[in-house]
Protein backbone atom coordinates (compact mmCIF):
# COMPACT_ATOMS: atom_id res chain seq x y z
CA UNK A 1 0.00 0.00 0.00
CA UNK A 2 2.05 3.00 -1.13
CA UNK A 3 1.62 6.59 -1.30
CA UNK A 4 -0.36 7.21 -5.02
CA UNK A 5 1.73 9.74 -6.88
CA UNK A 6 -0.39 13.11 -7.24
CA UNK A 7 -1.30 15.00 -10.46
CA UNK A 8 -0.95 18.58 -10.32
CA UNK A 9 -3.89 19.75 -12.93
CA UNK A 10 -4.52 23.04 -13.27
CA UNK A 11 -8.36 24.37 -13.09
CA UNK A 12 -10.27 27.08 -15.41
CA UNK A 13 -12.37 29.72 -14.42
CA UNK A 14 -15.66 29.17 -15.36
CA UNK A 15 -17.42 32.95 -16.96
CA UNK A 16 -19.65 34.72 -14.79
CA UNK A 17 -23.61 34.59 -15.39
CA UNK A 18 -24.22 36.64 -18.10
CA UNK A 19 -21.20 36.20 -20.04
CA UNK A 20 -22.04 33.70 -22.39
CA UNK A 21 -25.57 33.48 -24.58
CA UNK A 22 -27.59 31.21 -23.58
CA UNK A 23 -27.90 28.05 -26.34
CA UNK A 24 -32.06 28.52 -26.31
CA UNK A 25 -31.80 32.48 -27.33
CA UNK A 26 -35.97 33.08 -29.43
CA UNK A 27 -34.85 36.14 -30.54
CA UNK A 28 -32.39 33.91 -32.89
CA UNK A 29 -34.35 31.53 -34.82
CA UNK A 30 -32.00 29.09 -35.69
CA UNK A 31 -31.68 28.53 -31.72
CA UNK A 32 -34.89 26.64 -31.60
CA UNK A 33 -34.45 23.26 -32.90
CA UNK A 34 -30.99 23.15 -32.03
CA UNK A 35 -30.43 24.13 -28.52
CA UNK A 36 -30.22 21.01 -25.76
CA UNK A 37 -33.24 20.99 -23.41
CA UNK A 38 -31.37 18.46 -21.12
CA UNK A 39 -29.43 20.15 -18.11
CA UNK A 40 -25.54 20.65 -19.06
CA UNK A 41 -23.60 17.84 -16.87
CA UNK A 42 -20.54 19.19 -14.70
CA UNK A 43 -17.62 17.97 -16.62
CA UNK A 44 -14.64 18.00 -14.05
CA UNK A 45 -11.84 19.27 -15.52
CA UNK A 46 -9.16 16.47 -15.97
CA UNK A 47 -6.22 15.54 -18.12
CA UNK A 48 -8.28 16.30 -21.33
CA UNK A 49 -9.76 19.24 -20.80
CA UNK A 50 -6.72 21.00 -19.35
CA UNK A 51 -4.36 19.86 -22.80
CA UNK A 52 -5.48 21.09 -25.85
CA UNK A 53 -4.21 20.83 -29.69
CA UNK A 54 -0.88 23.24 -30.41
CA UNK A 55 -1.22 24.18 -33.97
CA UNK A 56 2.19 25.62 -34.70
CA UNK A 57 3.35 27.68 -37.83
CA UNK A 58 3.02 24.37 -39.99
CA UNK A 59 -0.68 25.34 -40.10
CA UNK A 60 0.23 29.02 -41.53
CA UNK A 61 0.98 29.96 -45.54
CA UNK A 62 3.36 33.40 -46.13
CA UNK A 63 0.09 35.38 -47.25
CA UNK A 64 -2.66 34.14 -44.59
CA UNK A 65 -2.60 36.90 -42.63
CA UNK A 66 -3.13 39.39 -45.40
CA UNK A 67 -6.52 39.05 -46.83
CA UNK A 68 -5.95 41.58 -49.33
CA UNK A 69 -3.07 39.77 -51.30
CA UNK A 70 -4.15 36.70 -51.82
CA UNK A 71 -5.36 37.03 -55.28
CA UNK A 72 -3.85 38.22 -58.47
CA UNK A 73 -5.86 41.77 -58.24
CA UNK A 74 -7.07 44.01 -54.38
CA UNK A 75 -10.13 43.82 -53.49
CA UNK A 76 -13.06 46.08 -53.39
CA UNK A 77 -13.76 48.11 -49.89
CA UNK A 78 -11.81 49.72 -47.05
CA UNK A 79 -8.24 48.75 -46.15
CA UNK A 80 -8.32 47.74 -42.50
CA UNK A 81 -5.64 46.39 -40.15
CA UNK A 82 -7.44 44.38 -37.35
CA UNK A 83 -4.97 43.36 -34.68
CA UNK A 84 -4.60 42.83 -30.32
CA UNK A 85 -3.85 40.02 -28.14
CA UNK A 86 -5.05 36.43 -27.19
CA UNK A 87 -4.86 36.88 -23.22
CA UNK A 88 -5.93 34.62 -20.46
CA UNK A 89 -8.43 36.04 -17.62
CA UNK A 90 -5.08 36.65 -16.00
CA UNK A 91 -3.98 38.98 -18.36
CA UNK A 92 -1.45 36.44 -19.43
CA UNK A 93 -0.39 36.47 -23.36
CA UNK A 94 -1.35 32.87 -24.86
CA UNK A 95 1.87 32.65 -26.80
CA UNK A 96 2.08 30.64 -30.32
CA UNK A 97 -1.58 30.07 -30.65
CA UNK A 98 -3.61 30.00 -33.94
CA UNK A 99 -5.93 32.28 -34.88
CA UNK A 100 -8.15 31.55 -37.85
CA UNK A 101 -10.90 34.14 -39.14
CA UNK A 102 -13.73 34.31 -41.78
CA UNK A 103 -16.07 37.23 -43.22
CA UNK A 104 -17.80 38.34 -45.62
CA UNK A 105 -16.66 41.05 -48.55
CA UNK A 106 -17.28 45.11 -48.65
CA UNK A 107 -20.82 44.42 -50.04
CA UNK A 108 -21.74 42.22 -47.30
CA UNK A 109 -21.19 39.12 -49.23
CA UNK A 110 -19.56 35.79 -48.44
CA UNK A 111 -18.18 33.23 -50.64
CA UNK A 112 -20.39 30.52 -49.95
CA UNK A 113 -22.15 28.78 -52.23
CA UNK A 114 -25.39 29.03 -50.02
CA UNK A 115 -24.89 32.93 -49.62
CA UNK A 116 -27.16 34.27 -52.68
CA UNK A 117 -28.31 37.74 -51.92
CA UNK A 118 -27.99 40.39 -54.59
CA UNK A 119 -24.48 42.03 -53.85
CA UNK A 120 -21.69 40.60 -55.90
CA UNK A 121 -18.90 38.23 -54.90
CA UNK A 122 -15.36 39.74 -55.19
CA UNK A 123 -13.16 37.80 -57.40
CA UNK A 124 -10.09 39.36 -55.17
CA UNK A 125 -11.52 38.35 -51.73
CA UNK A 126 -11.74 35.21 -50.46
CA UNK A 127 -12.33 36.26 -46.77
CA UNK A 128 -10.50 33.74 -45.00
CA UNK A 129 -7.59 34.28 -42.98
CA UNK A 130 -5.12 32.71 -40.08
CA UNK A 131 -2.24 34.12 -37.63
CA UNK A 132 0.08 32.82 -34.87
CA UNK A 133 0.42 34.68 -31.91
CA UNK A 134 3.47 35.97 -31.22
CA UNK A 135 5.51 35.65 -27.24
CA UNK A 136 3.35 38.73 -26.42
CA UNK A 137 -0.05 37.03 -27.48
CA UNK A 138 -0.31 39.91 -30.24
CA UNK A 139 -1.44 39.19 -33.99
CA UNK A 140 -2.62 40.72 -36.74
CA UNK A 141 -4.63 40.81 -39.81
CA UNK A 142 -4.52 43.02 -43.15
CA UNK A 143 -8.01 42.72 -44.82
CA UNK A 144 -11.47 44.56 -45.60
CA UNK A 145 -13.66 46.23 -43.48
CA UNK A 146 -16.79 43.60 -44.51
CA UNK A 147 -19.88 45.13 -45.23
CA UNK A 148 -23.20 44.54 -43.54
CA UNK A 149 -25.77 42.05 -44.86
CA UNK A 150 -29.53 41.04 -44.84
CA UNK A 151 -30.84 37.67 -42.89
CA UNK A 152 -34.10 36.36 -42.57
CA UNK A 153 -34.52 35.84 -38.94
CA UNK A 154 -36.78 38.67 -38.65
CA UNK A 155 -38.26 41.41 -41.09
CA UNK A 156 -35.93 43.36 -42.83
CA UNK A 157 -32.90 41.89 -40.87
CA UNK A 158 -29.69 42.35 -41.25
CA UNK A 159 -26.51 41.51 -39.20
CA UNK A 160 -23.89 44.18 -38.19
CA UNK A 161 -20.55 44.17 -39.92
CA UNK A 162 -18.39 41.62 -38.23
CA UNK A 163 -15.63 38.79 -38.76
CA UNK A 164 -15.33 35.57 -37.38
CA UNK A 165 -12.73 34.72 -35.14
CA UNK A 166 -11.37 30.99 -34.12
CA UNK A 167 -9.12 30.63 -31.31
CA UNK A 168 -7.80 27.42 -29.43
CA UNK A 169 -6.07 29.03 -26.10
CA UNK A 170 -4.11 26.19 -24.25
CA UNK A 171 -6.73 24.18 -23.30
CA UNK A 172 -9.88 22.64 -24.55
CA UNK A 173 -11.53 24.76 -21.84
CA UNK A 174 -10.44 28.11 -23.46
CA UNK A 175 -11.53 27.00 -27.03
CA UNK A 176 -13.75 30.01 -28.36
CA UNK A 177 -15.61 31.20 -31.53
CA UNK A 178 -16.54 34.91 -31.38
CA UNK A 179 -17.69 37.62 -33.78
CA UNK A 180 -15.58 40.68 -33.77
CA UNK A 181 -17.67 44.26 -34.37
CA UNK A 182 -16.97 47.45 -35.51
CA UNK A 183 -17.28 50.65 -32.85
CA UNK A 184 -20.79 52.35 -33.08
CA UNK A 185 -22.54 49.90 -35.66
CA UNK A 186 -26.27 51.40 -35.78
CA UNK A 187 -27.49 47.97 -36.73
CA UNK A 188 -26.39 46.75 -33.11
CA UNK A 189 -29.86 47.38 -31.41
CA UNK A 190 -31.69 45.09 -34.38
CA UNK A 191 -29.11 41.75 -34.34
CA UNK A 192 -30.08 38.99 -31.70
CA UNK A 193 -27.06 37.36 -32.02
CA UNK A 194 -24.70 40.67 -31.00
CA UNK A 195 -27.49 40.75 -28.48
CA UNK A 196 -28.01 37.26 -27.31
CA UNK A 197 -24.78 38.16 -24.50
CA UNK A 198 -26.67 39.72 -21.65
CA UNK A 199 -24.25 41.51 -20.17
CA UNK A 200 -24.10 44.85 -21.44
CA UNK A 201 -19.95 44.69 -20.85
CA UNK A 202 -19.72 41.46 -21.90
CA UNK A 203 -21.12 42.90 -25.17
CA UNK A 204 -18.77 45.45 -25.68
CA UNK A 205 -15.84 43.10 -25.36
CA UNK A 206 -16.66 41.93 -28.47
CA UNK A 207 -16.67 45.57 -30.19
CA UNK A 208 -13.39 46.51 -31.51
CA UNK A 209 -11.66 49.60 -30.91
CA UNK A 210 -10.95 52.41 -33.71
CA UNK A 211 -6.85 52.61 -33.25
CA UNK A 212 -4.99 55.08 -34.80
CA UNK A 213 -1.92 54.17 -33.84
CA UNK A 214 -2.35 51.22 -35.68
CA UNK A 215 -3.65 52.95 -38.63
CA UNK A 216 -0.96 53.24 -41.53
CA UNK A 217 -0.92 56.80 -43.69
CA UNK A 218 -1.81 56.66 -47.21
CA UNK A 219 -3.20 53.18 -46.84
CA UNK A 220 -5.29 51.80 -44.16
CA UNK A 221 -7.42 52.31 -41.17
CA UNK A 222 -6.60 50.41 -37.70
CA UNK A 223 -8.72 48.79 -35.03
CA UNK A 224 -7.64 47.13 -31.63
CA UNK A 225 -9.67 43.82 -30.80
CA UNK A 226 -7.96 42.01 -27.76
CA UNK A 227 -9.61 37.95 -26.93
CA UNK A 228 -9.63 37.01 -22.94
CA UNK A 229 -10.02 33.57 -22.63
CA UNK A 230 -10.81 31.82 -19.54
CA UNK A 231 -8.11 32.66 -16.46
CA UNK A 232 -6.98 30.00 -13.98
CA UNK A 233 -7.98 29.26 -10.40
CA UNK A 234 -5.42 27.04 -8.93
CA UNK A 235 -5.19 23.61 -9.19
CA UNK A 236 -5.98 20.50 -7.87
CA UNK A 237 -4.63 17.18 -7.17
CA UNK A 238 -5.71 13.87 -8.15
CA UNK A 239 -4.18 10.20 -7.86
CA UNK A 240 -2.17 8.86 -10.85
CA UNK A 241 -2.78 5.54 -10.07
CA UNK A 242 -5.39 3.71 -8.43
CA UNK A 243 -4.27 2.05 -5.26
CA UNK A 244 -6.01 -1.38 -4.95
CA UNK A 245 -4.01 -3.79 -3.19
CA UNK A 246 -5.03 -2.32 0.14
CA UNK B 1 -13.56 39.12 -18.49
CA UNK B 2 -13.53 36.56 -20.80
CA UNK B 3 -14.92 37.55 -24.23
CA UNK B 4 -18.38 36.21 -25.45
CA UNK B 5 -18.86 33.43 -27.70
CA UNK B 6 -21.07 33.93 -30.69
CA UNK B 7 -22.38 31.26 -33.50
CA UNK B 8 -20.34 30.15 -36.43
CA UNK B 9 -23.14 30.86 -38.72
CA UNK B 10 -23.83 29.17 -41.78
CA UNK B 11 -21.12 29.99 -43.90
CA UNK B 12 -18.10 28.31 -41.14
CA UNK B 13 -17.25 26.14 -43.99
CA UNK B 14 -15.53 29.04 -45.44
CA UNK B 15 -13.34 29.79 -42.64
CA UNK B 16 -12.72 26.20 -40.59
CA UNK B 17 -12.14 23.52 -42.66
CA UNK B 18 -8.28 22.02 -43.60
CA UNK B 19 -7.71 19.79 -45.96
CA UNK B 20 -6.24 17.41 -43.18
CA UNK B 21 -8.84 18.04 -40.92
CA UNK B 22 -10.67 14.95 -40.66
CA UNK B 23 -7.10 12.74 -40.31
CA UNK B 24 -5.88 12.83 -36.64
CA UNK B 25 -3.88 10.37 -37.99
CA UNK B 26 -2.77 9.76 -41.58
CA UNK B 27 -4.09 7.40 -43.64
CA UNK B 28 -2.43 4.20 -43.25
CA UNK B 29 -1.19 3.98 -39.70
CA UNK B 30 -1.01 0.71 -37.51
CA UNK B 31 -4.37 0.86 -35.67
CA UNK B 32 -6.61 3.42 -37.29
CA UNK B 33 -10.15 3.71 -36.65
CA UNK B 34 -12.89 5.76 -38.30
CA UNK B 35 -15.49 7.49 -36.17
CA UNK B 36 -18.81 8.30 -38.25
CA UNK B 37 -21.99 9.92 -37.11
CA UNK B 38 -24.30 12.44 -38.18
CA UNK B 39 -25.71 15.68 -36.50
CA UNK B 40 -29.45 15.93 -35.79
CA UNK B 41 -31.57 18.90 -34.72
CA UNK B 42 -34.98 18.30 -32.50
CA UNK B 43 -37.12 17.80 -35.29
CA UNK B 44 -34.82 14.73 -36.32
CA UNK B 45 -33.19 17.01 -39.15
CA UNK B 46 -29.74 16.71 -40.35
CA UNK B 47 -27.77 19.33 -39.74
CA UNK B 48 -25.62 20.16 -42.94
CA UNK B 49 -23.88 23.31 -41.16
CA UNK B 50 -22.15 22.24 -38.22
CA UNK B 51 -18.68 21.44 -37.37
CA UNK B 52 -17.51 18.53 -35.52
CA UNK B 53 -13.68 18.79 -33.40
CA UNK B 54 -12.02 15.98 -31.32
CA UNK B 55 -9.35 16.04 -28.64
CA UNK B 56 -7.86 13.05 -27.19
CA UNK B 57 -4.76 11.09 -25.77
CA UNK B 58 -2.44 8.70 -27.92
CA UNK B 59 -3.23 5.03 -27.70
CA UNK B 60 -0.92 5.57 -24.49
CA UNK B 61 -2.81 7.54 -22.83
CA UNK B 62 -0.29 10.70 -23.27
CA UNK B 63 -0.88 14.40 -24.81
CA UNK B 64 1.76 15.84 -26.36
CA UNK B 65 1.06 19.01 -24.33
CA UNK B 66 3.29 21.31 -21.85
CA UNK B 67 0.54 21.23 -19.29
CA UNK B 68 0.00 17.39 -19.03
CA UNK B 69 2.24 16.55 -15.29
CA UNK B 70 3.08 13.52 -16.31
CA UNK B 71 4.97 15.09 -19.55
CA UNK B 72 4.83 15.62 -23.01
CA UNK B 73 5.01 13.07 -25.55
CA UNK B 74 5.82 14.47 -28.75
CA UNK B 75 3.84 13.73 -32.43
CA UNK B 76 0.42 13.30 -31.83
CA UNK B 77 -1.93 15.84 -33.04
CA UNK B 78 -4.62 14.68 -30.67
CA UNK B 79 -7.46 17.28 -32.72
CA UNK B 80 -9.24 16.63 -35.36
CA UNK B 81 -11.86 18.64 -37.48
CA UNK B 82 -14.77 18.02 -39.66
CA UNK B 83 -17.72 20.03 -40.87
CA UNK B 84 -21.05 17.72 -41.61
CA UNK B 85 -22.02 16.88 -45.12
CA UNK B 86 -24.88 18.19 -46.82
CA UNK B 87 -26.32 14.91 -45.12
CA UNK B 88 -25.32 15.79 -41.49
CA UNK B 89 -22.37 13.54 -41.55
CA UNK B 90 -18.98 13.63 -40.04
CA UNK B 91 -15.97 11.35 -40.22
CA UNK B 92 -12.80 11.28 -38.56
CA UNK B 93 -9.63 9.26 -38.59
CA UNK B 94 -8.15 8.44 -35.54
CA UNK B 95 -6.74 6.02 -33.40
CA UNK B 96 -8.06 4.16 -30.57
CA UNK B 97 -7.38 6.61 -26.96
CA UNK B 98 -5.31 5.12 -24.53
CA UNK B 99 -7.03 5.09 -20.92
CA UNK B 100 -6.09 7.99 -18.74
CA UNK B 101 -5.83 7.73 -14.42
CA UNK B 102 -8.88 6.91 -13.22
CA UNK B 103 -11.00 7.17 -16.51
CA UNK B 104 -11.88 5.18 -19.48
CA UNK B 105 -10.95 5.90 -22.76
CA UNK B 106 -12.00 8.66 -24.33
CA UNK B 107 -12.73 11.68 -27.08
CA UNK B 108 -13.61 15.17 -25.91
CA UNK B 109 -15.78 16.73 -28.66
CA UNK B 110 -16.73 20.09 -29.71
CA UNK B 111 -20.07 20.93 -32.04
CA UNK B 112 -20.32 24.08 -33.34
CA UNK B 113 -23.12 25.44 -35.47
CA UNK B 114 -25.42 27.81 -36.90
CA UNK B 115 -27.72 27.79 -34.72
CA UNK B 116 -25.38 27.38 -31.76
CA UNK B 117 -24.31 30.63 -29.66
CA UNK B 118 -22.22 28.53 -27.51
CA UNK B 119 -19.94 25.11 -28.85
CA UNK B 120 -21.83 22.45 -27.21
CA UNK B 121 -19.17 19.79 -25.47
CA UNK B 122 -19.67 15.88 -25.35
CA UNK B 123 -17.71 12.97 -24.90
CA UNK B 124 -17.03 9.74 -27.06
CA UNK B 125 -16.47 6.46 -24.94
CA UNK B 126 -16.54 3.27 -26.92
CA UNK B 127 -17.65 0.97 -23.77
CA UNK B 128 -20.56 1.60 -20.63
CA UNK B 129 -17.57 1.10 -18.35
CA UNK B 130 -19.02 1.81 -14.83
CA UNK B 131 -16.10 2.58 -13.29
CA UNK B 132 -15.34 6.02 -14.90
CA UNK B 133 -16.30 8.64 -13.04
CA UNK B 134 -17.78 11.07 -15.37
CA UNK B 135 -20.25 8.26 -17.01
CA UNK B 136 -21.16 6.97 -13.59
CA UNK B 137 -22.02 10.93 -13.01
CA UNK B 138 -24.52 10.57 -15.75
CA UNK B 139 -28.12 9.91 -16.03
CA UNK B 140 -28.14 5.94 -16.40
CA UNK B 141 -31.07 6.05 -19.26
CA UNK B 142 -28.81 9.03 -20.96
CA UNK B 143 -25.82 7.17 -21.30
CA UNK B 144 -26.12 5.18 -23.94
CA UNK B 145 -25.73 8.78 -26.18
CA UNK B 146 -22.20 8.94 -25.10
CA UNK B 147 -21.16 5.32 -26.73
CA UNK B 148 -19.71 4.80 -29.80
CA UNK B 149 -20.99 1.17 -31.52
CA UNK B 150 -19.15 -0.58 -34.18
CA UNK B 151 -20.40 -0.26 -37.23
CA UNK B 152 -19.98 -0.45 -40.80
CA UNK B 153 -15.78 -0.49 -40.10
CA UNK B 154 -15.79 1.89 -37.58
CA UNK B 155 -17.68 3.17 -34.75
CA UNK B 156 -20.45 5.36 -34.92
CA UNK B 157 -21.37 8.50 -32.65
CA UNK B 158 -24.33 10.45 -33.65
CA UNK B 159 -25.14 14.01 -31.74
CA UNK B 160 -28.70 14.80 -31.35
CA UNK B 161 -28.55 18.21 -30.51
CA UNK B 162 -31.92 18.38 -28.74
CA UNK B 163 -35.25 16.01 -27.91
CA UNK B 164 -35.59 12.53 -28.38
CA UNK B 165 -32.43 10.57 -27.47
CA UNK B 166 -30.50 14.05 -26.74
CA UNK B 167 -26.80 13.75 -27.09
CA UNK B 168 -25.29 14.42 -22.98
CA UNK B 169 -23.70 17.50 -23.49
CA UNK B 170 -21.25 19.02 -20.69
CA UNK B 171 -20.75 22.25 -18.63
CA UNK B 172 -16.58 22.04 -18.92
Amino acid sequence: MGNPTKLKLPQYLRDPEGTQPPLDSPGYGSTALRHPKQPLVLLPQKLTEITGPVLGPGRLGELDNDLTRQHAGEPQGQRIIVGGRLLDGDGRPVRNSLIEIWQANAGGRYRHNLDRWPSPVDPNFTGVGRALTDDEGRYEFTTIKPGAYPWKNHHNAWRPAHIHFSVFGSAFTQRLVTQMYFPDDPLFSQDPVFNSVPDEKARQRMISKFDFSRTLPEWALGFEFDIVLRGREGSVFEAEEEDDDE
Amino acid sequence: MSTPSQTVGPYLSIGLPWEDGPDVVPEGTAGEILIWGTVFDGAGAIVPDALIETWQADSNGRFDHPDDPRGAVKGFRGFGRCPTDNDGSYSIRTVMPGPLPGQAPHIDVSVFARGLLHRVVTRIYFADDASDPVLASVPEERRSTLIAVKSGGGYRFDVRLQGEGETVFFDV
